[in-house]
């Protein structure tokens, strides 16, 4: 009788191990295969010309094998995306989860959650058709198709996770500590700044970094709103060609196994070093601020 | 002796193989048509049409560029090569050389005609100032008799086929500012210069539309009769090729789609201009 439960503990233990080997050993096959059709293009080039290369002629002849404008036009969407992401994302989370009764709370999250479930080519359209020719006679640019317009399009997208995460992890800082701070005498503002901020700080900055993530990864906005122009931006109103709408646009037309095909695959291992970078930097804060109930603080 | 019973099961696995596959040819007929990806969506077109008429043979339609295309050929891995070229002349030796004899079919026209915003006086340019506009010289276009106002270069992806007309008949070879703004279709080449009015594109005949203005180019308007004419620059005649003068089935598909009732008719569909 034992045993047989023992059999069964055993199989239903094999089984979710299985499962989540699966998820596992599937993220390791694209990983090496990335590297495989990724690497060959370093016979070509010097790993330092290709990320440094200022000049993107892939199919020229002789050809240019530069992303280093690929990767600035990413950074700078993704950092410009971050400065106006984070301030809305967090205040909205901190206004949500403290400050609004909890009626308005109850219509307002499921609607700017609503928001993450856009699809990124409506909100690549949105920018192209209407934001564009906005910024265009607003700011009395060349194009409307830029830097700028594509991280307002991502911040616009990344502004529902980051509020989302972070909402929670406010929401979920123990009741005792503001009970505590409020009881001391600190105003309500002090309470928020001083005890609940730096108590989910943890759980913000996961939000903060996811949101990021997807921001850098997205490839439909910016391939439809960053302009396209492969060159080192000099203002935040030049066209811009960021590493994933670079790999979206060439590799349908890429010859199988060229040279090019091969770079764009070295564009994506950039790519996946970028996000990788942001996951490994958001867990170790997570684990570093962890909250454990109050006696931490 | 075990080995080599081992041997003979993979010989007689092969060999049954090779027949299924014979016999599958000869009962339902494949056509290879493999090369530029800039003929390629008239040979789509024109196959999905023409094996509605003739649904026991597949046709498989592969784009590799007209160089693996014309190799195909030569290496007799396919039947019918697409280019955007003609055949070089050390593609021709190499095809002696293998006993290969390519044959040209011209299948239609690509034309490349720049537009601007509706909005824009600009009405025609040469070749020259197309040039310099691309390669980052002339900025505004005060310079080439338009308004005050900054030019925004709108061009393809390198990779793609109109790119590769562009590059030929205006920059010479000579490449195009990293400034230009590369949009991944002509689609989307419309869609920008039709919000754009500094903007300057250029698209396939087949995507001019009222929110585009077209320019003339050297004086002469790009239409059908100066593509096939000659007289307009930016175009050129797309081919096919065969090893040897075609028979059977790929002689058939050569037909349907020289037929101006039929396969040209798909070609005017694909964005192309037809040859009649």
């Amino acid at each position: 009788m034992l045993s047989a439960r023992n059999t069964r503990e055993k199989t239903i233990r094999g089984l979710f191990f299985l499962i989540a080997f699966m998820s596992i050993f599937t993220l390791v096959l694209i990983f090496l295969f990335l590297v495989k059709e990724g690497v060959p293009i370093f016979e070509e080039v010097s790993i330092r010309d290709f990320v440094l290369g200022r000049y993107w002629y892939p199919t020229s002849e002789p050809p240019d094998f530069g992303i280093f404008p690929l990767i600035l036009a990413s950074l700078g969407v993704t950092v410009l995306a971050a400065a106006i992401a984070i301030p809305l994302g967090v205040m909205t989370a901190i206004y949500l989860a403290e400050i609004a009764s909890r009626r308005f709370r109850e219509i307002a999250k499921p609607a700017v959650e609503l928001l993450a479930s856009l699809p990124s080519v409506v909100i690549g359209f949105f920018g192209m058709v209407v934001v564009a020719p906005f910024l265009q006679e607003t700011f009395n640019l060349a194009t409307g198709l830029n830097l700028f317009n594509a991280a307002l399009m991502l911040a616009f997208m990344s502004v529902p996770t980051i509020c989302s995460i972070s909402e929670d992890a406010i929401y979920s800082v123990p009741k005792e500590l503001k009970e505590a701070s409020l009881a001391l005498g600190a105003t309500r503002l002090e309470t928020i700044l001083r005890v609940i901020l730096p108590a989910s700080l943890s759980g913000i900055s996961t939000a903060v970094i996811l949101g990021m993530s997807r921001a850098i990864g997205e490839t439909m906005v910016v391939l439809m709103v960053a302009g396209g122009a492969a060159m080192v931006p000099t203002s935040i109103f030049d066209p811009v060609r960021p590493l994933p709408a670079s790999i979206a646009a060439e590799m349908a037309e890429a010859p199988f196994r060229g040279d090019h095909y091969h770079a764009l695959f070295a564009t994506g291992m950039v790519l996946f070093l970028f996000t990788f970078c942001f996951n490994l930097v958001a867990d170790q804060v997570a684990h570093r601020y962890k909250q454990t109930g109050a006696a931490t603080l | 002796m075990k080995k080599n019973l081992h041997r003979r099961g993979l010989f007689s696995l092969a060999a049954a193989f090779l027949l299924t596959v014979s016999s599958a040819a000869t009962a339902a007929g494949n056509l290879g048509v493999n090369g530029s990806t800039t003929v390629l969506p008239i040979a789509q077109k024109v196959a999905e049409a023409y094996m509605k008429e003739m649904p026991e043979l597949a046709i498989s339609i592969s784009g590799g560029g007209s160089g693996n295309g014309i190799k195909a050929i030569i290496d007799g891995t396919t039947d019918i090569a697409m280019s955007s070229r003609f055949i070089k002349d050390i593609e021709v030796k190499m095809a002696i050389e293998k006993g290969a004899y390519p044959v040209p079919f011209r299948v239609a026209y690509d034309c490349i005609i720049p537009v601007v915003h509706p909005g824009n006086s600009v009405k025609d340019l040469t070749l020259e100032q197309l040039k310099g506009i691309y390669q980052g010289a002339v900025r505004n276009w005060k310079d080439i008799g338009g308004p005050d106002r900054p030019i925004v270069v709108i061009s393809r992806d390198t990779s793609s086929g109109t790119y590769e007309v562009w590059e030929e008949k205006v920059m010479k070879k000579e490449k195009v500012y990293p400034g230009a703004l590369l949009q991944a279709s002509s689609g989307a080449v419309a869609q920008a210069v039709s919000k754009n009015p500094n903007a300057v594109g250029y698209v396939g005949i087949g995507y001019l539309n009222r929110e585009l203005k077209p320019v003339k180019v050297n004086g002469i308007e790009g239409t059908k009769t100066t593509t096939l004419d000659g007289s307009f620059p930016i175009s050129r005649p797309l081919f096919m090729f065969t090893r040897g003068w075609p028979e059977g089935n790929t002689v058939k598909f050569i037909n349907y789609l020289l037929d101006p009732q039929k396969g040209q008719k798909y070609v005017e569909e694909a964005g192309y201009v037809p040859l009649y």
